[in-house]
């Protein structure tokens, strides 16, 4: 393709970049509405054959892990190399008997964002609530949020209080609102 | 399809303030647009190298300045330049009508406004973020909507209100009210003693809670410290779209 005349390159393509991304050293916030006022944090997993919930003190005492991972925003910015503790969404389905296929995780505040199961369990997907060591910012979905680093930040939603599983796979607030229903990065799949 | 990459050129550019410029560009095939939507650019260097970034539209095809049209398959968008940016340079000091880039586009069916929407709307727009509300209001006033819209909008001093023509036109419009909140350096025989926005502002400045939708758009700290406000004055969140840039 031809280049256009005047705009000349300033920075290198890092191959860690998926196509379309631009490498940010900060943390754009991106939000469709206020932070919630969470009162009593807890979060709850169902299937449906069961569910289980934790408390706060009961989340920190599940088994941790420490995750060092890049993060690909849909709006085009990635950040590489960032650090995260939180608990595997394994670990919090660890029990639970499900043969279905997609999952719905919902948010205090009413958000809402639509996975197939396979992209949240096998040591993918995370409930995350320290951020470079330290406690998860609000506005950045703290006590604790969704973490999917393979798909897009959209998909890691904010502020999580729950995961439904779901026979039938139904869109969420930003796959509602134009979003790609799947969000994989390295594919673009950024818009429907 | 919204995907996909198109041909653009840019129309025009027109400064807003100092450091910043409206740009109109002409898109291939531009589908269906809607006022708060945002548009992906694609600039490619003589290397191959492509850079991409997001801009809220300031106008739509139907809603131009004023709400007259822009020409068909037109939109403009509002760019600010950042001093160490690598793309707002370029659209802001170099790019020149009949210049090409590339659209992606428009995108985003939450932070919008229909000319159907029946409800009230109250804007609030941080310095460049006022770009969606500006194509919001274009719209109503190219529509035969009524809806009452009211604009606070936060800025520095004087010299950097995007849009102040037009925005000062809009004191005749009917059912259209627009505030300026100076936050560093207030124009003579301004009553408002120049500071951020306070709940006081909110109580002066911006509709009942309860009486419509709020649009609130700017850098991440202003978005987040008007929520707060609304929240405190009694807003539902459910009532409060937001959209924010910057880091926190």
């Amino acid at each position: 393709m031809a280049g256009f005349e005047g705009f000349a390159s300033r920075r290198q393509t890092d191959p860690a970049l998926p196509p379309g991304q631009h490498l940010e050293r900060g943390f754009p916030v991106l939000s469709a509405g206020p932070d919630p006022n969470i009162k009593v944090w807890e979060l709850q997993v169902a299937t449906e054959t069961g569910q289980r919930s934790w408390s706060w003190d009961d989340f920190l005492a599940l088994p941790q892990e420490d995750i060092t991972t890049d993060i690909h925003c849909v709006t085009s910015w990635s950040k590489l190399g960032t650090h995260w503790r939180g608990v595997s969404v394994d670990t919090l389905f660890d029990g639970l008997k499900t043969e279905q296929r997609f999952a719905m995780a919902r948010s205090y505040g009413g958000y809402t964002t639509n996975l197939p199961l396979e992209d949240l369990l096998g040591g993918k997907a995370w409930v995350m609530h320290t951020f470079e060591g330290r406690p998860l910012a609000s506005e950045h979905g703290g006590p604790a949020r969704l973490f999917v680093p393979h798909l897009y930040f959209w998909k890691s939603a904010k502020w999580l209080q729950g995961i439904q599983t779901m026979a039938v796979d139904r869109p969420g607030f930003w796959e509602n609102y134009g979003y790609h229903n799947h969000g994989d990065p390295w594919k673009e799949e950024r818009y429907a | 399809m919204s995907t996909d990459w198109r041909p653009a050129i840019c129309v025009q550019g027109r400064p807003e303030t100092l450091s910043s410029r409206s740009i109109r560009l002409k898109v291939d095939n531009l589908g269906p647009v809607v006022a708060g939507q945002h548009i992906d650019i694609r600039l490619t260097a003589d290397d191959g190298y492509q850079a991409v970034r997001s801009y809220s539209l300031s106008a739509t095809p139907r809603g131009g300045p004023g709400g007259t049209p822009l020409g068909n398959s037109e939109v403009e968008i509002a760019v600010e330049e950042l001093p160490e940016g690598e793309v707002s340079p370029y659209l802001v000091e170099a790019l020149a009508p009949g210049d090409p880039l590339e659209v992606r586009g428009p995108v985003g069916g939450w932070f919008v406004w229909h000319p159907t929407d029946s409800e009230p709307v109250q804007l609030i727009g941080g310095g460049s973020g006022v770009a969606p509300l500006v194509a919001i209001l274009r719209a109503r006033i190219a529509s035969t909507s009524a809806v009452p819209m009211r604009l606070l909008y936060s800025v520095r001093a004087p010299d950097t209100v995007y849009f102040a023509d037009e925005l000062a036109s809009y004191t005749t419009s009917p059912n259209i009210t627009v505030d300026l909140a100076y936050t560093r350096v207030a124009p003579h025989g301004e009553a408002r003693p120049p500071g951020r926005l306070t709940d006081r502002d909110i109580e002066n400045f911006v509709q009942e809670p309860g009486s419509g939708i709020v649009y609130v758009c700017g850098p991440n700290s202003f978005v987040a410290a008007v929520t707060d406000l609304l929240l405190a004055r009694g807003y539902d969140s459910a009532a409060i779209r937001t959209e924010r840039f910057g880091g926190a």
